[in-house]
């Protein structure tokens, strides 16, 4: 074995397979980085990504195939192993601990207590140095998912790693806090270190990446260099189809009358962390998609429960559909007056990830669609419901009798926002329609949307990710810090302008690392 | 007036110790996101296997040895069942405690009713002689300081040391413990086994130094008094020490109340103590948030590794 020369590749994977039961996740897939590079890997949900990371950092033992990693064979046995060899990963989920303080998660992460020694100097320095602001004595449930991800990079960083591996880094941040992140890392590829960049947003994959591996099903379809594609030819790739912008919808007519009218609805947050909601006032027409913007903990996920019912207002009226003040209704109510809801957690809360995909359909349609009788259910209609979802929205599946948990994030997604659509309401709410969802799924769901919309429904958009509001929304609103911003025309909005208003009305994003523990 | 102080400080302390001790051990179980509610039966066994091998060997350090290795030993059932077969915790924890209630009185059968000489206590010369603190700090014997040493250093282990920090970090999120290369399933391992030992000091001390004999069920509940401790203590060491002093005085007082001849039932008087212990820590931890922070997120959920 010669020794490794500065041209050989950092990491070397050759016809990596993984069989899960009933399910082929890599078939000889390849992948190799360069020192220095930032290498994109694309490829929609369930294409194989997670696993081959998984791999990489020693998560997941590979049936077959050939690691190289600095010209040396090697297997890497478990995560441990992989941050001894210079391996660094930020997870997609972060894997913080949520009670401890910054500089104790950190800690937990260094191996020896020589490497902690010194550890909050250190922190600071790192966190200045890189332009990630960090203040190691407060507890991470009160941080921002911004600050919990610089958290995670500031604890690789730590490590000097060799090998960065980011998974969806951005889909959690403001559009400031996106630049600053392509800074840092630009700045570390450049000191040599490589970066392995997981990410959906294909605009920022051609910013930033000088080579992509491109998955589909498992396997490896593309080796491309990103700037020399368009975003559209990158994700025809990726989904191997045609991609066509959805359909523009006629303009809105005029003097529509107004479908949802929220007063002043105040809440206080039933989490210890949450946000309380500060006299949110709204009127919304049929017809119109209103596109909420904001940084997550801002108060979306208080609304987004106040709006289904899942928590009351304080006064029927502070919450009206259709003329009906439903303030203090429960979330069967409003079903009734046919409001629909998608939340934004799918597992758990969407859907009942053990039921089948015909039980979760009947969950929350069985009112709207009166599949019960007497009190016994109309299996047969759930059945052809489900049916009808799974195929109207391409949800990949076995059948309605797939239990919800083993369809995939996107497909799940497309599922229930089918089950709601669906349902003709006259007022739909979604959070985070497309999150974590790939181009194929995403581009669906904005057209059922948009075509429900272009039926008469009110429909809000509660959303992180601003190209989806700016492609779907005719106004555009900015929740911070549990007020919502008046809505704008989306024609008289810009991205900086959105950003701004996310940011608190242009005050800093970022915290002062020198911030007191508890503001 | 000082005698009734004395007595009444010297009993509380006295009652308090096989409390604080399985609490003190199920509180590092909980830390790290087990919960195992076999504390009892742990505590049975400790106690008969304390009883037996000091009675036996007439050698009370030989039974203490015995009482913990029973406890770990039982724990260890607990962890097997549960933390490598993933079994349902909370059953598992139940069919331990009803193994050890009927595994103590049958092993105990033949030792019902003799007497034993109670473990010696500590004899300073100038300081146990003390008015009033002589008694109550310096004439115990070792398990009530060794109660009180442990549950020092598991809240310095806790809150001080690395080895604390990954406890709490385990106990916080099992799969980002794992995904920092941490041994979960090792670490709850030791923590189960930890819980077990001083479950089984806290039964020893039961029939070695606070009724010295042998009889069925003789922990009357107190492991899960531990356990109720422990929860509404929101996993916190000192306030454990509060608690179990209530439980200690409360005991006292019982008896105390029971001497005078009142006509009160005394099984209500034996209750008091139970009850009393449980409404006032409800009362002190009434703030559901305050529990819900610091509850370890992964209590009582089984860790698998995927690979």
């Amino acid at each position: 074995m010669t020794q490794a020369a500065p041209q050989t590749p950092l990491l070397q994977m050759r016809g990596m397979t993984k069989q899960y039961p009933g399910c082929l996740a890599n078939d000889h897939v390849n992948l190799t980085i360069q020192r220095g590079e930032i290498h994109a890997l694309l490829g929609e949900n369930g294409a194989g990504k997670s696993t081959l990371v998984k791999t990489i950092y020693g998560i997941v033992k590979p049936d077959a195939g050939e690691v190289t990693w600095e010209g040396q064979p090697i297997t890497i046995q478990n995560p441990g192993h992989a941050q001894r060899l210079g391996i660094g990963m930020v997870f997609q989920h972060f894997s913080l601990f949520e009670a401890l303080t910054v500089a104790e998660n950190i800690a937990l992460g260094l191996g020896s207590a020589k490497d902690r020694a010194g550890l909050r100097a250190r922190i600071v320095k790192v966190s200045n140095e890189y332009g990630l602001p960090l203040d190691p004595d407060r507890v991470v449930h009160d941080l921002s998912v911004g600050e919990r991800q610089r958290i995670e990079i500031v604890r690789c960083l730590l490590q000097r790693p060799k090998l960065l591996i980011m998974d969806e880094p951005t889909s959690v941040l403001t559009p400031a806090e996106v630049q600053t992140l392509f800074v840092t890392l630009r700045r570390l590829a450049s000191e040599g270190c490589s970066i392995l960049y997981i990410s959906h947003k294909l605009e920022e994959v051609r910013a930033l990446c000088s080579a992509a591996t491109i998955m589909r099903l498992g396997r490896n379809v593309a080796e491309v260099v990103p700037a020399t594609k368009t975003v559209k030819e990158l994700a025809e790739i990726m989904i191997a189809m045609d991609l066509n912008a959805p359909t523009p919808r006629p303009p809105m007519a005029p003097g529509a009358r107004p479908r949802l009218v929220l007063d002043r609805l105040t809440v206080r947050s039933p989490h210890q962390f949450g946000t309380d909601l500060k006299q949110v006032s709204l009127t919304l027409a049929g017809g119109e998609i209103l596109g909420i913007a904001g940084i997550a903990g801002n108060g979306q996920s208080e609304l987004m429960d106040a709006l289904s019912g899942e928590i009351l207002a304080g006064h029927p009226a502070n919450i009206v559909i259709d003329g009906t003040p439903v303030g203090l209704l429960g979330p069967h109510e409003r079903r009734r007056l046919r409001g629909c809801f998608v939340p934004e957690e799918r597992n758990g809360h969407g859907a009942v990830t053990t039921m089948t995909l015909a039980e979760n359909a009947f969950l929350s349609s069985y009112i709207r669609n009166a599949l019960v009788r007497f009190g016994v259910i109309d299996s047969r209609k759930t059945h052809a419901f489900a049916q009808d979802i799974i195929q109207r929205f391409d949800v990949r599946t076995t059948g309605p009798k797939a239990q919800a948990r083993s369809l995939s994030g996107g497909n799940l997604q497309k599922f229930l926002v089918g089950r709601e659509v669906l349902q003709q309401p006259s007022v739909l709410v979604i959070n985070q329609p497309t999150w974590g969802v790939d181009a194929g799924a995403a581009l669906a769901i904005h057209e059922a949307i948009m075509q429900l919309a272009a039926q008469g429904a009110a429909v809000i958009i509660i959303s992180q990710d601003l190209d989806e509001i700016f492609v779907l929304a005719d106004r555009i609103a900015v929740m911070a810090g549990g007020h919502l911003s008046d809505p704008i025309p989306t024609r008289d909005a810009t991205v900086e302008s959105i950003g701004r208003l996310m940011g608190g009305g242009g005050a800093a994003v970022h915290t002062a690392p020198a911030e007191p523990a508890h503001a | 007036m000082t005698e009734v102080l004395v007595a009444f400080l010297v009993s509380t302390i006295v009652a308090s110790t096989p409390l604080l001790l399985a609490a003190t051990g199920e509180l590092v179980v909980e830390r790290v996101g087990v919960l195992n509610l076999g504390v009892e039966g742990m505590m049975l066994a400790g106690a008969i296997a304390a009883f037996a091998v000091a009675h036996l060997t007439a050698t009370s350090t030989l039974g203490i040895l015995a009482a913990i290795a029973a406890g770990v030993l039982l724990a260890l059932i607990f962890a097997v069942v549960a933390l490598t077969l993933q079994a349902n915790q909370t059953a598992t924890g139940l069919a331990l405690t009803i193994f050890g209630r009927g595994f103590s009185a049958l092993l105990g059968a033949g030792f019902v009713g003799i007497p034993a000489s109670p473990l010696p206590k500590l004899r300073l010369p100038v300081l146990s002689d003390l008015p009033v603190l002589g008694p109550v700090l310096f004439s115990h014997d070792v398990l009530v300081y060794l109660a009180l040493l442990l549950l020092c250093l598991v809240a310095w282990c806790i809150r001080r040391t690395h080895l604390g920090l990954i406890m709490r970090a385990v106990g916080d999120s099992h799969d980002a413990a794992h995904a920092l290369g941490y041994k979960v399933l090792a670490i709850r391992y030791a923590a189960v086994a930890f819980g077990g030992a001083l479950a089984g000091l806290a039964g020893a001390y039961m029939s070695l130094s606070y009724t010295p004999m042998w009889a069925q069920d003789m922990t009357a509940g107190r492991g899960w008094v531990a356990l109720a401790l422990v929860t509404f203590a929101a996993w916190r060491p000192f306030w454990l020490l509060i608690g179990a002093w209530f439980f200690g005085a409360l005991m006292y007082l019982s008896l105390y109340v029971q001497a005078l001849g009142l006509s009160i039932p005394s099984p209500f008087l034996s209750a008091v103590p139970y009850i009393g212990t449980v409404v006032v820590l409800v009362l002190i931890s009434r703030d559901r948030r305050r529990i819900r922070l610091h509850r370890p997120a992964m209590l009582g959920r089984p860790f698998q590794s995927r690979t």
